[in-house]
């Protein structure tokens, strides 16, 4: 597939969850195809990082579900922070463990997961529909029953993957991914790099096969297409890229300036604009 | 904020603040034996180094990521040698979060009497006047094993009356839920740029443990806008040895991140 046909694939109004951590291995250029499509109304359930902040300041969400957003090495996500102090998105906040427990409700079609996390904060009193269960064993624990958090369509980065929609990591960490692509309907997976399937083995033992083709519905190559975030050990984040575009919401000009240099552009144009060189 | 004097980066002589605040936020872990210490933050992270290169040896530290390392890592060196043990995700960290085995030092935007925290927004939550970082993990870590806190610049603006949001549960919360749902909650302490404070009074409410060399009582309890429990005899914060001012200095922070962190 190509960006564009995946981005086809996706409607307005859609719950999409995006895969990767903070800044770390996010679909960026999948990210980017949605900002140069009039996508709207978007509610985006994510780990949050420069996603959630570019879809936010393209005012293409309605609601974020979350339970941080951050671009790691700047601790808060500036776009992200200005649509919420501008009262322009809707939010649903959880716990990171409860987001999680959301996420794996739905890949194993579950209503909901028991768990102490959330009980005593004010997670539950933000989310009016949040309710607990009383275990039916003896012990009798109240506990959160964290409701299934089903998305329409998951969209992930790895670095390898096949043309049947495997797809392989080679970081340190494979955060949540396999675990959106379980817990969505359309599950949409792009790659650095298209190898053959026998390829998988030189480059990683089996464990880095965090995705396999039962999880997606359709892979797309795009090189740097995890940039300014990190994609170790393709690259690194792109920390000097990262810091102009935090500074892109200081103000609307600067935000107009940024669009259109890098966003208004093909993504061949914008790999250029940003120096990307693998 | 009014601009400070670029501080001294490379000490010498006795123990500066930020490096008695290290130490104070090391002994937060004392007794831990082998469980996973997750500080965050400058200060927390040399605290918790600091703690498993002495006293604590059976603590189990991340390199920051998904890494278990053993040997006493440097800050700021991200090339620095790693010497791995194992492999702890996040997918894992929430493992390790729920089986309790674990304790945390975290920020605090306010924390109040009782020890609730929020880091996630200031005002209204439909319409914050200042979104901060969310809920992050603070919910699950509080409820499931131990969370002590770290609050660089201790001011009336963080030691709150009444938190806005409440992300981290405090005791009073804790014991509204009940002896079984609160059975793993607790705050062992808070450590900040200018002491050490504890909830250990009758009604699990903040007090003042210690103060740090050159702090009176008087500037904490003006920097506190909450209710805080004075003792009588308020003894001074401990000091880092020698041998520990050697492993801060050379060894755990040899940038000086620290004193960039926390200035006297």
């Amino acid at each position: 597939m190509s960006p564009t046909e995946v981005v086809a694939e996706l409607s307005d109004g859609m719950t999409i969850g995006i895969g990767g951590w903070g800044s770390r291995r996010k679909p960026m250029a999948l990210v980017r195809e949605i900002l140069r499509s009039d996508l709207r109304d978007l509610t985006i359930a994510s780990y949050g990082g420069p996603d959630v902040g570019l879809l936010c300041a393209a005012g293409r969400v309605r609601r974020v579900v979350f339970a941080f957003v951050s671009l790691d090495s700047i601790p808060l996500e500036p776009h992200f922070r200005a649509a919420r102090q501008a009262g322009s998105i809707e939010v649903t906040e959880y716990d990171e463990g409860m987001f999680l427990l959301g996420l794996q409700a739905a890949a194993w079609r579950m209503p909901f997961l028991p768990t102490r996390c959330g009980l005593g904060t004010d997670v539950m009193a933000l989310n009016p529909d949040l309710r607990t269960v009383t275990s039916p064993y003896d012990d009798g624990e109240e506990l959160v029953a964290m409701p299934a958090l089903e998305l329409d369509a998951a969209l992930v980065h790895m670095h390898r993957g096949d043309i049947g929609g495997n797809g392989q990591y080679l970081g340190v960490d494979p955060y949540f991914d396999d675990l959106f692509c379980r817990a969505a309907k359309k599950r949409y997976l792009s790659v650095e790099r298209l190898v053959d399937t026998d390829d998988f083995r030189s480059a990683g033992s089996p464990e880095t096969l965090r995705i396999n083709r039962l999880m997606t519905d359709g892979v797309v190559e795009t090189p740097g297409g995890a940039h300014f975030t990190e994609c170790v050990p393709d690259y690194p984040r792109d920390e000097a890229f990262q810091k102009t575009y935090a500074a892109s919401a200081k103000s609307p000009e600067a935000w107009q300036e940024f669009r259109g240099r890098y966003l208004d552009v093909t993504e061949a144009e914008y790999l250029e604009a940003v120096g990307f060189d693998g | 904020m009014a601009d400070r004097p670029e501080p001294d980066l490379h000490p010498t002589g006795p123990a500066t603040r930020a490096e008695i605040c290290v130490l104070a936020c090391a002994e937060a872990f004392r007794g831990d034996g082998e469980i996973m210490a997750n500080p965050i933050g400058t200060v927390p992270v040399l605290g918790g180094r600091l703690a498993a290169a002495t006293f604590e040896p059976d603590l189990v530290m991340t390199d920051g990521g998904a890494l278990l390392v053993t040997n006493p890592l440097p800050l700021g060196v991200p090339d620095a040698e790693k010497a791995v043990e194992g492999w702890n995700p996040y997918r894992a960290m929430f493992d390790v979060v729920w089986s309790g085995r674990r304790h945390v030092m975290m920020g605090a935007t306010q924390i109040d009497a009782h020890g609730n925290q929020n880091i996630a927004m200031i005002g209204d939550p439909q319409r914050p006047k200042a979104q901060l970082l969310g809920f992050r993990g603070a919910p699950g870590n509080t409820i499931n094993h131990a969370t002590s806190y770290w609050v660089p610049n201790h001011s009336p603006r963080v030691f709150v009356e009444r938190v806005d949001v409440v992300t981290g549960v405090g005791y009073d919360r804790a014991a509204a839920l009940g002896p079984r749902s609160s059975r793993f909650h607790r705050i062992p302490r808070v450590v900040s740029n200018l002491a050490v404070l504890d909830f250990e009074t009758p009604d699990h409410t903040l007090r003042l443990a210690s103060i740090h060399r050159g702090v009176s009582v008087d500037d904490v309890v003006a920097a506190t806008g909450c209710a805080l429990a004075v003792p009588d005899d308020v003894p001074e914060t401990p000091v880092p040895t020698d041998s520990d001012l050697a492993l801060i200095r050379d060894v755990l922070d040899p940038t000086g991140l620290r004193e960039r962190e926390v200035q006297a």
